[in-house]
């Protein structure tokens, strides 16, 4: 079996992908479906600037504005956001604890598959008669009003996403307990692999409270339940808890895998190693434990009395802590380091100031008292993007130009990259600052437009102008993403020259059973340890033996496609008599290739010894 | 350790549900999806509770009219014995004695059967005497949902022991199939814990009022 690329045909190609159960294949998928799902969120968000640059705008209906305002919340956050921090995860993890594979790789293809299925299917709804528009919290005061299937699409797209999440949590969790090679202990394990374990156990813990909430909706909008309709006895404040305390989570499991990744960026761009390794590890999962703490904050108007709000108020203020502590690692990583100002290190340099102006002003909105002031105004906009963009989607950035020759084997032109910096940065700011001032002055956040002369004119135009400040980075990245593939120059085991932790250590993509020899690791930082003292690569923990892998499967793809086709089954049942056999027939489809899984042994194979000794005398050079 | 090598007796490890990498994965991550299933089971408890009693009218049944606990007594008693009768098969796993194993795995098997049985006899029972169903009421929604979700976890526990006793009845034990085993106990002994709530939050809170 050689590991050296042949040439394959696109049918080829494509069943691989559709098969694969290689945490490096399904990172790429990952990657692929969630950059596509932050482009089309990214156009979500152009309508909205778009209608709002001009009072009293035409440019969308109020009824698509509402739309596209829901589209756009949701996609970024569940379709784009949480899959591209998939796609770091898988594609980086496993390397960085030095291991073969993940823990259940079908279950990684699974969790891939069904993310995907719930993606198409929630964004369908443009074409099936309206898309929801209850905002992304979908409240169920709203959502249960709303008319059409918009709000079917979400609860079911969702729900079917949802459960891919938490198989991959599941997944990542148990491969960094149990996969881990020799001397891997816990303190050694990189700050990535870190936030990702710790994520991994929000992710576990949170997302069933969604499942939950979103059974109820749809039990309530499809199957003639009451958990939301207070004339039957419901009562629609059930739904908010559910959703935050998964939702206040989630944002914790989308900004700790940034901390991973600027932590790395530090580190390597720094030639330090992480200030206070054993304090931010403190930190990470005293944020992880808080973010449970604190779902009510969402909640402070809707009448829980002082005492609750006290309470959340103070644990959400408590979170201020950790999150300070890591920001003073970060820039003591810094000090004294020598610094080089790559793509990826000036995303994580402008990262602090972004970050760090979100966090003040969830500070201020955590004021209880305070909040019913800026609460549902654009105050509260401009804090969640200062957050989720300055902290997420920065981190995304940086980690696709610094991982982007890990995971394909070429380098993205630095050239282009600061531009997309620069651009994104003057046009995040321009964006959003403005929107924490036309919240005090009091705009209203979710409207589709408002009326001249309340002194907003000119701050939206200003708002919409920064907008597409960041449509022209994006591009930018785009074109940078094509000269790269068009030029396809690889690279090395280390192209930065200063990594620091095993994924650098092996080519660039690594083979497919990612190391030869699982590495012996003798500290935190274990490749710089080894160059330091003037070794080429890591030394090996065990003899050249036979490797065992998995084998590719299709049955993840038929898994999801089934729970796709009984989504269908179970929105039109009410209307349609085909409804009911079509959400059999899709959950047969489930159960029916759950059965062939579990019937069917599937020991994998072996590589054998001589085989990966021939590879050797070659030399691994595709 | 190779999965699929014929073992003996003598041969045969003391803990074969994590032999092999494998099986230790398959053994931590199901806990951690039982842990994802008690958050799960929590959220639906915490809307039950809240929408306990709450009828559109006054003169719809309540939680104190509806329940019996004689049929709420056997159920749970059919399926705590249940969760026994798995433990002689895990033993017998232990053991290597298949044929055992598979006898008190059926009979773990009969035992759900008969749960389930008299669950759908007691919904049928609240529907037709009571009216009160899924669509009546908040009550009614909460209450089917938490229930029904536990019923239908032994439902699902119930086809997944019985596709791996015949699936495996001509090939006996082996460290491939042992973790299977073991992982299904585990989880049948989940939904038995989650019963125990429900006997006491739903019926023994309910008849207090």
């Amino acid at each position: 079996m050689s590991t050296l690329a042949q040439k394959k045909g696109f049918g080829a190609v494509l069943w691989d992908y559709l098969t694969t159960v290689d945490h490096k294949k399904i990172a790429i998928l990952y990657l692929i479906a969630g950059g596509f799902f932050f482009l089309l969120g990214g156009l979500e968000a152009m309508f909205i600037r778009i209608q709002l640059a001009v009072p009293n705008n035409d440019f969308v209906s109020a009824g698509l504005y509402n739309e596209i305002l829901t589209m756009h919340g949701t996609t970024m956050i569940f379709l784009a956001a949480m899959p591209l921090i998939f796609a770091f995860m898988n594609a980086v993890m496993p390397l960085q604890i030095g291991a073969r594979d993940v823990a259940f790789p079908f279950l990684n293809s699974l969790g891939f598959w069904l993310f995907f299925f719930g993606g198409v299917f929630l964004n369908l709804s443009w074409f099936l008669g309206g898309a929801p528009d209850a905002g992304w919290t979908s409240y169920a005061s709203l959502s249960i009003a709303s008319e059409g299937h918009g709000i079917d699409f979400y609860a079911l797209g969702l729900q079917i996403s949802g459960a891919g999440t938490l198989i991959g949590g599941i997944n990542f969790l148990v491969t960094i307990i149990n996969m881990r090679a020799p001397g891997m202990t816990y303190m050694r394990m990189p700050l990535f692999t870190w936030t990702t374990f710790v994520t991994s156990a929000l992710i576990l813990f949170a997302f069933p409270a969604l499942t939950v909430g979103l059974f109820l909706l749809i039990f309530d909008r499809m199957f003639g339940s009451n958990f939301f309709d207070p004339a039957m006895g419901g009562n629609t404040i059930i739904w908010e808890h559910f959703f935050w305390i998964f939702g206040h989570p989630e944002v914790y499991i989308l900004v700790l895998p940034a901390f991973g990744i600027f932590s790395e960026i530090f580190a390597i761009f720094s030639r330090k190693r992480l200030f206070g390794y054993s304090s931010m590890v403190f930190a990470t999962v005293l944020i992880g434990f808080l973010g449970f703490m604190v779902w009510a904050h969402h909640m402070f108007t809707t009448g829980m009395g002082p005492i609750a709000n006290a309470i959340f108020a103070v644990a959400t203020m408590a979170i201020a802590v950790p999150t300070g502590i890591k920001i003073f690692n970060w820039l003591f990583t810094m000090w004294g380091g020598s610094i080089t100002f790559t793509t990826p290190m000036l995303w994580a340099i402008a990262f602090i100031p972004s970050f760090v102006a979100g966090g003040v002003t969830g500070v201020m909105l955590a004021s209880a008292a305070q909040d019913y002031q800026y609460h549902d105004s654009y105050f509260v906009v401009a804090h969640f993007h200062y957050v989720i963009v300055g902290g997420v989607v920065f981190a995304l950035f940086a980690g696709a130009h610094l991982y982007w020759p890990k995971m394909f084997g070429t380098m993205l032109s630095e050239f282009l990259g600061k531009i997309t910096f620069v651009l994104f940065f003057i046009g995040f700011h321009l964006t959003f600052f403005i929107q924490h001032f036309l919240g005090l002055w009091g705009m209203p956040r979710r409207i589709f437009t408002y009326l001249p002369g309340q002194g907003f004119d000119t701050s939206n135009m200003v708002s919409t102008v920064g907008a597409f400040f960041m449509a022209a980075a994006v591009i930018i990245l785009l074109i940078n993403v094509v000269i790269t593939s068009v030029k396809n120059e690889k690279v090395g085991n280390d192209p930065w020259g200063d990594g620091r932790t095993l994924e650098w250590a092996i080519p660039s993509p690594p083979p497919f059973y990612n190391f030869k020899q699982l590495p012996l690791v003798r500290g935190l930082d274990a490749y710089w340890l080894e160059k330091m003292e003037g070794k080429k690569g890591m030394s090996p923990a065990e003899p050249l033996g036979d490797i065992h892998m998995p084998n590719n499967s299709f049955v993840p793809f038929v898994i999801s496609f089934g729970l796709f086709v009984a989504a269908f089954g179970a929105m039109y049942h009410n209307e349609h008599s085909w409804g009911i056999p079509v959400l059999i027939v899709g959950m047969l489809i489930t159960l029916g290739s759950m059965f062939v899984r579990s019937v069917k042994d599937d020991h994998g194979y072996h590589i054998h010894k001589e085989d990966l000794e021939d590879n050797n005398d070659k030399g691994v050079k595709a | 350790m190779a999965t699929e090598q014929k073992m003996t007796y003598e041969t045969w490890p003391a803990s074969p549900e994590k032999q092999t990498l494998e099986a230790k994965n398959k053994f931590l991550g199901f806990w951690f999806f039982l842990g994802g299933e008690t958050v799960l089971f929590a959220s639906l408890f915490a809307t039950y509770l809240a929408l306990k009693d709450k009828v559109p009218s006054s003169d719809m049944a309540l939680a104190k009219d509806l329940f019996e606990i004689p049929l709420a007594f056997i159920m749970t008693m059919l399926l705590l014995t249940s969760s026994l009768t798995s433990v002689y098969a895990m033993y017998h796993m232990k053991n290597f004695n298949f044929k055992k194993m598979q006898l008190w795995l059926g009979i773990t098997v009969l035992l759900g059967l008969g749960f389930l049985g008299l669950e759908i006899y007691e919904f049928n029972h609240y529907v037709h005497e009571f009216h009160h169903s899924f669509t009546s009421s908040a009550f009614g929604s909460a209450f089917y949902t938490l229930v029904g979700f536990h019923g239908a976890h032994v439902a699902f526990g119930l086809l997944w022991i019985t596709t791996l006793m015949i699936r495996n009845s001509k090939r006996g034990l082996s460290l491939y199939n042992a973790p299977k085993f073991y992982v299904a106990s585990l989880y049948w002994h989940f939904i038995d814990v989650v019963w125990v709530f429900i006997f006491t939050v739903v019926y023994l809170m309910g008849m207090v009022g």
